[in-house]
This record gives structure tokens, C-alpha cells and sequence, in this order.
């Protein structure tokens, strides 16, 4: 399978099965993107043009068979969990109008992690972990620095914890930033691999969605604290934002986190029920695709003149990247990757948190089994209908166990909107790529 | 293979030479800052032995 496309002046040809990628002729374009409509071009350059692709071909590079993973290489992986959404507060101190959980409660009572619990998760994961060396916690919520006493608690437990295991646990945290002030900082920054700073990007779009309990708009007191830790952080972070159907120019918000001094950004689709005004639908994808174009003019324009502007899903490692068997299998949710609630359940991951027919179990269970393990590692590219034909399915994996669930109520149809963006998305990345390596 | 003329590879077919079991040490696509899409080709080969 091949994958045709043209970004900017450039002729890209992506070699799904092998991950080979090429820039080729407008003669070569036309003979792969379609034959019929070479017949003005020499009869010799045409016969060079066949010649070269028969040579790619046969040197493994263009039209190559997908034969490097089986079904049951996949399904044979051994249960190991490796990575905890850990849900240290079901309560937040914002009320944002999309929040995906129920602002903060999930559906259930408010309510805080104790730290009993939370050493109870970390032991859970590490006795979980198998050979796993590397392992994740997020701290998550609702809003995680509500409980920030436990956080830096739980820290401390699993950086001794984690030395009887012979483990190295990273340590992530995910923030609306309202309480976050200088001294929460200086101990982020001490201890957290990756912060996630969420803001959705001007003033008046952030201010119609993140709003305090009382109604009020939070830009100002969250811009002036999240410079505040950009400025003094040494490890990575993200801005991370959500657009929605009020805010479909949201290259706009981009540029402006960008303005505000901050490096590194996402800015993702909101989820949410289709009923909501500000859900995103079919009609809003040429505006979305405009608009991941305009982001992508403005990450070369900075590639090129070396600034430091980072857009997360236009990354993308063209000389290595994860391996075939992480591209097939996808996140991990249900599988390798769980979300731990106040209470200690235990879910696929945290959009599934509060759903009855998702609950794995209790980090406190004496013996876990995972109920949905065959379900969720079943859940890949060559069981998907809509993936088989597909040439992004290696670089998305798949897409969103429950973005398919929640809009088609099966884990196994993916989420249309979302196979469209990341589609455009990618095709963005690719070609970034694609002109940076003809200015090299 | 001849030097081509009409056709320059950017990407080498890393897919390919990559077939393994997959040492799972990479970090969970979702903690790194989408929480609610998926982006997996974004992430980083841990595999010292890919490297």
C-alpha cells in the first residue's frame, strides 16, 4: 500500500508497510498517483521513471507487504502494566463546561486520594510490572495540586519503593495551574520527567470554557503562573490546550501560547457528547484542516530560522520513531496502561474512569485479573475494519479506545473526526519533515 | 541500488527492520500530553539497541 500526497510544492509518497518515505519527480507523482495522465511526458522519462520505481520496489521501499507482526505475536505479550493515570483528586477547583470528567467528580462523590491508597497504587503497579524497567505515573485529576501533600509523599514512597524492585519510576503531573505557585513549582520541577500546563490558548477562548465553580475566567491568574514555572523549568512541558466549535481558528490560540513565551504546545480536539454546541462535526474538518496547515507553515517558519516552537503532533522522528509492535498496539489503555481512582479502582484508562462495564478492579484486591485484557490487546490495527485500508494505521496505532467507544459505543470502530484530523495532522508532520530534509 | 533520479528518500523503511517483540520500555503515548487522542509515531524508541 501506498500513500500519495502533495504538501506544499513537494511529491510525497509514503511506503505504508515499510515506513518508507519519498519525494519524487511530477512525472513519478502521476505514475503512481494515477497512470492515465502521463502521456505528455517524454516516452524515455516515463521509461526511467517505471524503471526506479521497479527498483524501489524490489528493494523493499515502495509497494511493500505488510508481513512484520502477526495476530498472535500480539496477543501473546504477556499482561504487564507500566503506566498509572494516577486520579489523586476527583475534585477541581475549576468547572470547565467540557470537561470530559463531570469537572473533576467522574461521575461519582468528590472526593481526595489518601495517601494509604496512593502507596497502595504504586505497589500495585510495581508488583504488576514484570520486566518493565521504565515505569509512568501521571498525577491527575480533577485537579492533582488540590492534594498536592500527597503528591509529594507519594513521590518520596515510590523513589525508595521502586529500588526493591529495581525499577525507575517517572514521574508526571498534569495541572490547570490555579494553585500553582512558586513553591508547588520548585518541586515539580525537582521531580517531574513531564508537566502538562493546561490552558486553551486567548484570553477569550480560554475564558468561556475555564471558568472557576463561581463562573470566573482563569487566564490571567494561570498565564501569569504558568510563565512563572516555564521560565525556571529545566525538563519538558507542554501547554496543553483544547479547541472546540467556538474556536475553530485555533492556529490562532497556538500562536498566542507561543507569544506568551512557552515552547512547547498541544492544542487537541475537544471530546465531548455530539449534542454540545461547541462539539466538534463533519462540516468543521476543511476548517480544521486549514488551520493545521497554517500551524504547520508557522513550525517550518521556526524550524528554519531555528526558533524554538514545538507543535506535539507534528513531531515526528522519521529516522527511528517506536518500533512496528508499539505502532500496532497503540496506547496501551486496558492493557499496559490503567487509570487508579480515589477509591483505588482500577480502569483502562482515565476517559473510561466512572463506567461501570470498564471497572478492572481495586489496587486493594488481593490478586488482580484483568477482566478486559483480551479485549483492549485485541483492540489493534488488524482487527479494525476501518484501519486495514488505512495509511495512517502506523502512526496513529489505531487511534483512541474511547474516543471509538464513546461515539460508536465499540472499541473496535474508530472515531471518524478523529481518523480525519490525525490524518491531516500527520500528513503536516510528514511533509514538515519532507521540506526541512530538501533544505539540509 | 543505482543512484535514482527521479525519487529522494527521506525515511528509510524503519518499519521493516524494526520487527522485534518490542521491549515495551517507550513511554505511554497518552501520558505525554494528549490525554484524549493518540498520537503514537511522536513517541521515542527507548530500544538502546535500535539506536
Amino acid at each position: 500500500m501506498i500513500h500519495c500526497y502533495q504538501f506544499r510544492e513537494h511529491n510525497i509518497v509514503i511506503d505504508v508497510n515499510s515506513g518508507a518515505i519519498h519525494l519524487v519527480s511530477d512525472l513519478m507523482y502521476q505514475l503512481l498517483s494515477d497512470p492515465t495522465t502521463v502521456f505528455h511526458f517524454p516516452k524515455e522519462d516515463v521509461a526511467e521513471a517505471t524503471e526506479e520505481i521497479k527498483a524501489l520496489a524490489e528493494a523493499g521501499m515502495l509497494f511493500t507487504d505488510d508481513e512484520q507482526i502477526t495476530t498472535e505475536m500480539l496477543e501473546d505479550r504477556g499482561a504487564v502494566i507500566k503506566a498509572m493515570c494516577l486520579h489523586v483528586a476527583h475534585d477541581c477547583n475549576m468547572a470547565c463546561r467540557y470537561c470530559f470528567g463531570d469537572t473533576g467528580a467522574f461521575d461519582g462523590p468528590r472526593s481526595l486520594l489518601s495517601l494509604e491508597t496512593g502507596k497502595q497504587a504504586i505497589d500495585f503497579l510495581l508488583a504488576h510490572s514484570g520486566t518493565r524497567r521504565n515505569l509512568e505515573i501521571d498525577f491527575f485529576g480533577g485537579e492533582p495540586l488540590l492534594n498536592f501533600d500527597v503528591v509529594k509523599a507519594l513521590v518520596a514512597y515510590g523513589r525508595e519503593a521502586e529500588k526493591s524492585y529495581g525499577k525507575n519510576i517517572r514521574f508526571t503531573i498534569t495541572t490547570n495551574g490555579l494553585l500553582l505557585d512558586d513553591k508547588k513549582s520548585e518541586f515539580i520541577n525537582e521531580t517531574m520527567d513531564n508537566v502538562i500546563l493546561s490552558i486553551d490558548g486567548r484570553k477569550d477562548v480560554n475564558d468561556k470554557m475555564r471558568l472557576t465553580p463561581g463562573g470566573k475566567g482563569t487566564y490571567d491568574v494561570v498565564v501569569n503562573n504558568f510563565q512563572r514555572f516555564a521560565a525556571k523549568r529545566k525538563g519538558t512541558y507542554y501547554v496543553r490546550g483544547t479547541f472546540t466549535a467556538d474556536n475553530l481558528d485555533f492556529a490562532e490560540d497556538v500562536r498566542h501560547l507561543a507569544s506568551l513565551g512557552f515552547q512547547n504546545i498541544s492544542v487537541e480536539p475537544v471530546v465531548t457528547d455530539s449534542s454540545k454546541s461547541y462539539a466538534l462535526r463533519e462540516e468543521h474538518l476543511p476548517r480544521i484542516f486549514q488551520e493545521y496547515d497554517a500551524l504547520a507553515d508557522q513550525y517550518l517558519d521556526a524550524a528554519l530560522r531555528g526558533e524554538p516552537f514545538s507543535f506535539f503532533h507534528f513531531r515526528i522522528d522519521l529516522t527511528q520513531g517506536p518500533c512496528v509492535v508499539k505502532r500496532v498496539s497503540g496506547c496501551g489503555a486496558g492493557t499496559e496502561y490503567v487509570a487508579v481512582t480515589p477509591e483505588g479502582d482500577l480502569y483502562p484508562c482515565h476517559q473510561f474512569v466512572g463506567n461501570p462495564e470498564f471497572l478492572l478492579g481495586n489496587v486493594k484486591d488481593p490478586v488482580f485479573e484483568n477482566r478486559l485484557y483480551d479485549r483492549f490487546n485485541r483492540a489493534h490495527i488488524y482487527i479494525k475494519d476501518e484501519c486495514r485500508d488505512c495509511w495512517a494505521k502506523f502512526y496513529c496505532s489505531g487511534g483512541c479506545h474511547a474516543n471509538a467507544y464513546h461515539s460508536n459505543d465499540d472499541l473496535l470502530k474508530p472515531y471518524h473526526l478523529g481518523c480525519e484530523t490525525e490524518r491531516k495532522r500527520l500528513e503536516c508532520a510528514i511533509g514538515i519533515q519532507a521540506v526541512l530534509a530538501t533544505q539540509a | 541500488m543505482k543512484e535514482l533520479k527521479q525519487v529522494k528518500t527521506i525515511a528509510q523503511p524503519t518499519l521493516k527492520v524494526t520487527a522485534e517483540k518490542g521491549c515495551g520500555e517507550c513511554q505511554t503515548s497518552c501520558q505525554s500530553a494528549c490525554k484524549t487522542s493518540c498520537t503514537v509515531a511522536n513517541q521515542e524508541c527507548e530500544n538502546i539497541r535500535r539506536r
